[in-house]
This record gives C-alpha cells, structure tokens and sequence, in this order.
C-alpha cells in the first residue's frame, strides 16, 4: 500500500513537473522529437533496402539446362538428383515449347528466327528453374548441379549475383549500424537536454535530500518524467511514420521508380515501426533523466 | 542523555583550508544551542557535518544514536529523517503552495494524505501560518516565508532542529517571532542547534552559547551566562 502511494505520487508528481517546467519539457520533447523523426526515416529507409534486396535475392534463378536428347525420365531423374541437395527453395520445370513460345510472344525478332523451326529442331533447351534459400551458396549449389548427368549448362548470372550480395551486404549492415549510432547519439544528446532540464531543478533535489528522500525516492520521479518526455516526444514521429508511411505507399501505389523496387506493405510495418520508436522514446528519456539526476545526488 | 556527541573531529576541505580543529561537543536532548563566531571560524562547517552536507576529515559524529561520519552517500536519508534543517534563504520551492511545501516531507515517505493533512495543518498552526496555507511563498513576507520552513522541518518530529542563521535575512521584530516560534519547538521536547550573528538574539534568549574562533571552540557558556559586552 505504502509502495503504491509512493508510486502513484512519482507518477502524479512526474506528470505534473512535465507542465510546470513546460518550457524546459519542451526543449527535452522536441529534442526527441527530431531525432526520433530521424530514426524513423533511417528505419523506413533501412527496412525498404533490405526488403528489396530480400526480394531481388529470392528472385535470383539457378536456370539448369538440359541436354538436348534428354527423354522424359532421365528429366525426372535429374529433378531427383536437384532436390535432394541442401540448399533448393523451389524447381521449376519448362519446357523447350513453352519457353520458345514465350520467347516469341515476347519479341518480333525471336517470332522471326524461332519460327523457322519445329518442334524436332527447336535449339532452345528443356531447363529447371530453381531457387535456393541462402544466396551466398548459390556458386555451391549451382557447381553441385553442374555435376549431375544430362545436365549441360548452368546458368545464374554469375559474377553479378555475387556483387550483388556483397552490395546488399554492405547496405545492410551500414543502415543497421547507422540506426544504432542514430540512437545512441539521440540517448546522449536527450540526456544532455535534459541534464539542463534537471540543473534548474538542483533546488528542489537538495530540498528532498534535506527532508529525507533517498536517493532512489529522488531518482523514481525524474525517471517518470522521463518517460512521459520520451513518450510525448514519440507522438509526432508516430503520427508522421503511420500517415507518412501510407501516403507514400500509396502514392507511389507501392512501388518506387520501377515495379522492380517493391515497398514493404504499410501493415503491420509502420505499427511495429511506432512501438519501436515509442520504446525508444521511452527508454532515452529515462536514461537521460537517471544519468541527469545521478550526478547531483553524489555529495 | 547526549544527543549529540563529536570527538576530535576536524574538517580540512580539499582547497587546503582546515575549518574545524580537534573540536570535542556534547549536545543534550532537549538543549538550545547557539553556536557564534566572526564570519569564516567554522560554524556552518560545524552544523554541515552534523546533517552530514560535509563529512569530517577525521575524529567521530554521532547524532541521534547515527555514526555521521561513517554514513554512506546512499544512507544519508536515515539521518535527514531524523532532523530538521531551518536556512537563512528558506529554501522553499516558489512554485508549491505553502501546504504543498509543508506536505512534500511528508510525501516523499508515502505517508497517507489523511495524515499529511492533519499533520500539516498542525505544523501550520504551531507556526502561526495556517491562514496562508493554500498561498506561495512569493505571496509571504520574510518571516513567514522562514516559518514555513520551520513547519517543513518539524512535520516528521524530529528529535533535533538545526538552524542555519535563520533570521539573518529578518528584520528585529521578524526575527523575535521566529525566535518564539523556535522557543515553543525547543518546549515541547526538540533539540535546538542555531548558527547566528545576531548577539542581541543571543542575548535576549539566555542560553546556552558556543563561540567559535578559527575552527576552535573558544568558550562554552552555561545557560544564561553570555553577554554579548562581555567578549
């Protein structure tokens, strides 16, 4: 019962110090506003590059070629011998028809050449179409399926899909690093801001010290306070990442520049991109607010 | 019985400067003390270790039963809870009501409010200031800004009161109400410590008086025995 007085007045206190001192709340809340704006945008932005490079990654295709005299079981016995390796998502089987006739719908000049041929001639190959699930082990995969019989050619972009994951790689890891150095530099600078916040409230900590509040009876109000900073400056950002968000989605109807580059789905993203910059919020401005307070209770 | 008791004790700040020698103290519960000096022989140093704003830098502090000057940083509020600290500039928070001030000792234990009110209002009455209660302390004279500090200091019961030239900043008259005020605490039962420079104060209460001279206790007069003329 004790406890929870005690807790409920830090929570009242804490709340009502956020107005009292509203100019000085003001500066700490815009600070994390700013910056959790730009968390947001280095999250949304981060996000979208490792979605698209998740979707090109699961678009690149091992294209397995066939010999030409294969007959229809040894085409089964080929799939066979692909499925069984580690690292295949899906296979896919077309046909040498199928795929000439694709090519001449998708083309004049192939309509020409490929025309000239019949079934018994045409120079197009039967081939396996197939996915893997880890696209750094596509060499791997590929030189594995190289080595089964009547296969005669593999194909998967080499060299490009390479650089490829090297680059997306890299992209990767630079946004995650910058997100995490974005926070960091948030959390000292919120915990600067309201340092000064704190510094014109020396007063009223030396007049609890005076009465008899520990040190933790001093610090559990300012770490409230903190949390509502934290919480209020997580307002705008919210509100700007789920109506921004959408808008460009929409917009943009999903896509940017090109129906290659596919933006990730408003739903659930920009809510788990809220709760994450609420908790943010939350936690920089206690950790502002405890590293604030810490240096005036030492004597 | 000793409420107070320092032995040896000496401060040395780390400026090089030594503000307290070798000083030994017995305090009585239920005392009036006033401590005296020229500006800078130790008196506030002195007061400071026994709230325990300063530690000693040698020698031994006991208040209340508490080893001041073996008490850590983080257990400094069990000995705040047991006293009252009055200062000459109030320390009240301007922006809480004169209730508000009063209470915030009260509160920061978790007492319930039904006793912070009655308490409250009893500390109030003590200081003579329960009509100003809902106003601020910028609405208050001096005397009664000071006044609110003492209803502050004594809401928790403390065995001792330690004030901090609490009427330095009061005229005469002003600083007479205090001293009743104060007279009246000592009465019922309150250990009484107060820093001045005002000897006609000291004159007037006849009690017990500690001059202080270069961190040294030059005189210890018995009740009564001080006269200002006599120096």
């Amino acid at each position: 019962m004790r406890a929870f007085r005690i807790l409920s007045r830090n929570i009242r206190d804490a709340f009502k110090s956020v107005f009292r001192n509203f100019s000085l709340s003001l500066a700490s809340i815009s600070c994390i506003t700013i910056t959790l704006v730009v968390v947001s945008l280095a999250m949304i932005l981060s996000d979208n590059v490792n979605n698209f490079a998740t979707l090109v990654e699961k678009d690149v295709t091992i294209v397995v070629f066939l010999d030409r005299d294969i007959t229809k079981e040894q085409i089964e016995d080929v799939r066979d011998s692909i499925d069984v390796l580690d690292n295949i998502a899906s296979i896919e089987f077309q046909d040498k028809m199928s795929i000439s006739k694709e090519m001449m719908e998708s083309s004049d000049v192939f309509k020409n050449i490929l025309g000239n041929y019949n079934e018994e001639e045409n120079p197009i190959q039967d081939t396996y179409q197939v996915k893997v699930k880890d696209i750094e082990l596509i060499k791997k995969t590929a030189d594995q399926i190289k080595e089964i019989d009547h296969v005669s050619v593999v194909k998967y972009g080499e060299g490009m899909v390479e650089q490829l994951v090297t680059v997306f790689d890299v992209v990767k890891k630079v946004s995650i690093g910058m997100v995490i150095a974005l926070i960091i530099v948030t959390a000292f600078l919120i915990a600067n801001t309201i340092k000064i916040t704190i510094f014109s409230r020396k007063r009223e900590i030396e007049i609890m010290r005076l009465v008899g509040a520990s040190n933790l009876n001093i610090k559990i109000p300012f770490l409230f306070e903190g949390l509502f900073l934290g919480m209020f400056g997580s307002i705008i950002p919210i509100l700007a990442t789920i109506y921004g968000y959408t808008a460009l989605y929409n917009n943009f109807n999903g896509q940017l520049f090109s129906p290659f580059i596919k933006l990730i789905k408003p739903e659930p993203f920009i809510y788990i991109v809220s709760v994450v910059l609420l908790i943010i919020g939350i936690l920089v401005g206690m950790f502002g607010s405890w590293r604030a307070v810490k240096k005036h209770l030492k004597i | 019985m000793d409420l107070i008791r320092m032995k040896d004790v000496n401060k040395r700040y780390k400026n090089g400067v030594t503000a307290i020698y070798d000083l030994d103290l017995r305090i009585e519960k239920g005392d009036f003390v006033f401590i005296i000096g020229s500006t800078g022989c130790g008196k506030s140093t002195l007061i400071k270790m026994l709230y325990r704003e300063e530690k000693p830098t040698s020698g031994k502090i006991i208040v209340g039963g508490i080893d001041v000057a073996k008490l850590r940083n983080g257990k400094v509020y069990k000995l705040r809870r047991k006293l009252g600290v009055v200062f000459q500039d109030f320390k009240l928070l301007n922006r809480s009501t004169v209730y508000e001030n009063v209470a915030f000792a009260l509160e920061v234990f978790g007492t319930p409010k039904k006793e912070i009110h009655s308490k409250v209002i009893k500390a109030l009455e003590l200081v003579g200031l329960k009509h100003k209660a809902k106003n601020y302390p910028t609405e208050l004279s001096g005397g009664e800004q000071q006044r609110v500090a003492i209803a502050r200091a004594i809401i928790n019961g403390p065995k001792l009161l330690i004030c901090d030239e609490p009427t330095g900043n009061l005229d005469e008259n002003t600083s007479m109400e205090i001293m009743s005020v104060l007279e009246a605490i000592n009465q019922m039962g309150t250990t009484i410590i107060m820093v001045t420079h005002d000897t006609e104060i000291v004159d007037k209460m006849k009690k017990r008086v500690i001059l202080l001279d270069s961190g040294r206790i030059l005189k210890d007069y018995e009740k009564g025995t001080y006269k200002h003329e006599s120096i």
